[in-house]
């Protein structure tokens, strides 16, 4: 995942084996996870699958059983270590009988940032709230509040922003323009842990993607790592048991009446997602076809198809699941 | 963007960020409905008792006119009554806000990103208590001050030792808010408020049946208002205002039977009872302390 020159220090997130249990239940299990500078990491998982607990043990908010943290090069039971962090929480409440402006001016406070009014006021612009500077919060909607909570994550020039499902409130707009945020902290070097269930946009702006299950860290890597597989899904008639064995050659072989669907890894060196290398995979493709023509299978249509982040996630996902109630049932 | 930073790692830095959340308590203590509440409360309270003390000179009784001493007398034991009014709300007011300063903002979510913020928990924390204290104190200074001056308007009458007596209403008042603090970490900000009230009662209701004990010469049922007077000095703190308050003559006056009555108090705070009530307040600040730094936000 990381270069061994990657020392903690240098790192924008440092984690090794956090653990926290709430009573009885594990709710992250040894994840270590790292964000270089500059790098817009993904945090994917199903609900409950401890995503917003590790990043609560990041920041402090929670406290690991187990485990370290370092922010910025310095240890995170220090709160000097979030000196430069911004953090727009999953539940964004700020006070309601404050108006957005002093909402910025308090949060710069705490940060031990002077903000002058115009600084205040250009946060307030990048999230299209330059209008309500002087609007009580109480009387905000959701997505404004939200909007008002990126303005706040955003406080005191930050080197590390994390963001829990930032865009859980906002329109279609609001999504795109927030997309376009991270993509320009990218560009200033500003590393950002960007939580969201929204599988397009963590697709369209991460450099890398970990993804956690039932508290554990069961995938991680850079999207063209994570997606380096195919599907092949070929209709097929009188396929003998010498063309199953042919098609399992090839990959992992699921079947839907005539529809064989062989999810084949991608050995090419791929560099990365979204770009289709295809040349190698065209031939093994057509190795593949003229076998079974010769075998005597009778071939109706070929189709393939990149995996997607969504289909990796829940064939992770899934996995795990099965794997869970494997063990159950063996217990 | 241009901003530039303090020295974060500095004391100052810390003292600052204590000075800034006790600003923000301030300010939500004011802008809230709470104040509105007291000031209605004290007002109308002010203004029932200025009607009623200004009755209270030269009325005719069964036992005849009242002369000005006796006038004077029954101001003071009434201002007594009058001022335990004034301190349970100001005790309540402050008590359902520092229940929903901290607790509220814990529930509500408001929290994560101030304490994800470069501030020690306990920095928070005293900023909101040093908020709230100031609020408290303040508060019952103007309020029981201008009670004071209705009086000596009304009936020409002056406690004997009016800022220590205010000074002993703001200690009762940080008190019950440090214990409404403490609580309000632990459970819910309603529980909190409610608990911290009737714990207030509670003990006031001991320090009165102490108080029977020791004018019946019982030993056992006495010993009811000390403990509690020990465990929440809110009871006791108030019995040494009221002395503070009241006229000396009175307890002269009513000799024995004065230790069994609720609005005569028969000594002054001792030295080392003070002493008890600071130590009583760390102990339950720091408590407060630890229970917020563990706490997962």
């Amino acid at each position: 995942m990381s270069s061994v020159a990657d020392s903690p220090g240098s790192l924008a997130v440092w984690c090794n084996g956090l653990t926290k249990r709430f009573g009885r239940r594990e709710a992250v299990h040894s994840v270590s996870l790292e964000v270089r500078r500059g790098e817009v990491v993904g945090l994917l998982g199903a609900n409950g699958a401890g995503k917003t607990t590790l990043i609560k043990m990041m920041l402090g908010l929670v406290r690991p059983d187990a485990g370290e943290v370092m922010l910025l090069g310095q240890p995170g039971t220090d709160p000097l270590s979030r000196l430069r962090v911004g953090y727009l929480p999953e539940l964004f409440r700020y006070q309601p009988w404050l108006n957005a402006d002093e909402v910025l001016k308090l949060h710069g406070r705490l940060a031990h940032t002077q903000l002058s009014a115009d600084d205040r006021l250009e946060l307030l612009s990048m999230v299209g709230l330059h209008d309500r500077a002087v609007d009580r919060v109480g009387d905000f909607s959701k997505g404004m509040q939200q909007r008002l909570g990126l303005a706040v994550a955003l406080v005191g020039d930050p080197e590390l922003i994390v963001l829990d499902e930032p865009t859980s409130a906002l329109d279609p707009l609001g999504r795109v323009e927030v997309r376009d945020l991270v993509l320009k902290l990218r560009d200033r070097g500003v590393a950002v842990l960007l939580n969201s269930h929204l599988i397009g946009e963590v697709e369209r702006v991460c450099d890398r993607v970990v993804i956690l299950d039932h508290g554990r860290l069961v995938a991680g890597g850079t999207l063209a790592e994570l997606l380096g597989q195919r599907k092949v899904t070929l209709r097929l008639n009188n396929v003998t048991e010498q063309a199953h064995e042919r098609l399992r050659a090839s990959g992992v072989v699921e079947r839907e009446k005539d529809r064989y669907t062989v999810t084949v890894s991608d050995g090419s060196g791929d560099d990365g997602a979204g770009t289709d290398n295809f040349d190698s995979a065209d031939a093994d493709v057509s190795r593949l076809v003229a076998d079974l023509v010769g075998l005597g299978v009778h071939v109706y249509g070929v189709e393939r198809s990149r995996i997607s982040l969504e289909d990796r996630l829940l064939g992770i996902l899934r996995a795990g699941a099965e794997s869970d109630s494997t063990r159950d049932v063996g217990s | 963007m241009t901003t530039m930073t303090l020295r974060p790692s500095t004391p100052a830095a810390r003292v600052r960020s204590i000075l800034t959340i006790a600003r923000l308590t301030l300010r939500e203590a004011m802008r809230k409905r709470v104040i509105w509440a007291l000031l209605v409360l004290s007002v109308l309270l002010l203004t029932l008792t200025a009607w009623g003390f200004s009755q209270l000179s030269g009325m005719d009784t069964s036992m005849g006119r009242l002369t000005s001493g006796q006038s004077r007398l029954l101001a003071s034991q009434l201002l007594n009554l009058v001022m335990f009014g004034m301190s349970m709300i100001v005790a309540l007011g402050t008590a359902f806000l520092a229940g929903p300063t901290l607790g509220g903002e814990l529930e509500s979510g408001v929290s994560l990103a101030m304490v994800a913020r470069p501030v020690h928990r306990s920095s928070v924390l005293l900023g909101k208590w040093l908020g709230l204290v100031v609020f408290g104190s303040v508060y019952i200074c103007i309020a029981g001050l201008a009670q004071m001056l209705v009086v000596r308007v009304t009936v020409s009458y002056w406690p004997p030792s009016p800022i220590l007596a205010l000074g002993l209403l703001a200690l009762e008042t940080i008190v019950l808010l440090t214990l409404a603090l403490l609580l309000s970490s632990l459970i819910s900000p309603l529980a909190s408020g409610i608990t911290t009230v009737g714990l207030f009662g509670a003990t006031w209701v001991a320090g009165v049946v102490g108080g029977i004990g020791a004018a019946l010469d019982n030993d056992g049922v006495a010993r009811v208002g000390t403990i509690s007077a020990i465990l929440l000095p809110t009871d006791g703190l108030w019995r040494g205002a009221m002395h503070a308050i009241q006229d000396p003559t009175a307890l002269i006056q009513m000799d024995a039977a004065a230790e069994g009555f609720p609005f005569i108090s028969s000594s002054s705070l001792s030295a080392a009872y003070f002493a008890w009530v600071v130590i009583w307040i760390v102990i339950v600040l720091t408590l407060c302390l630890v229970s917020f730094r563990r706490r997962a936000i």
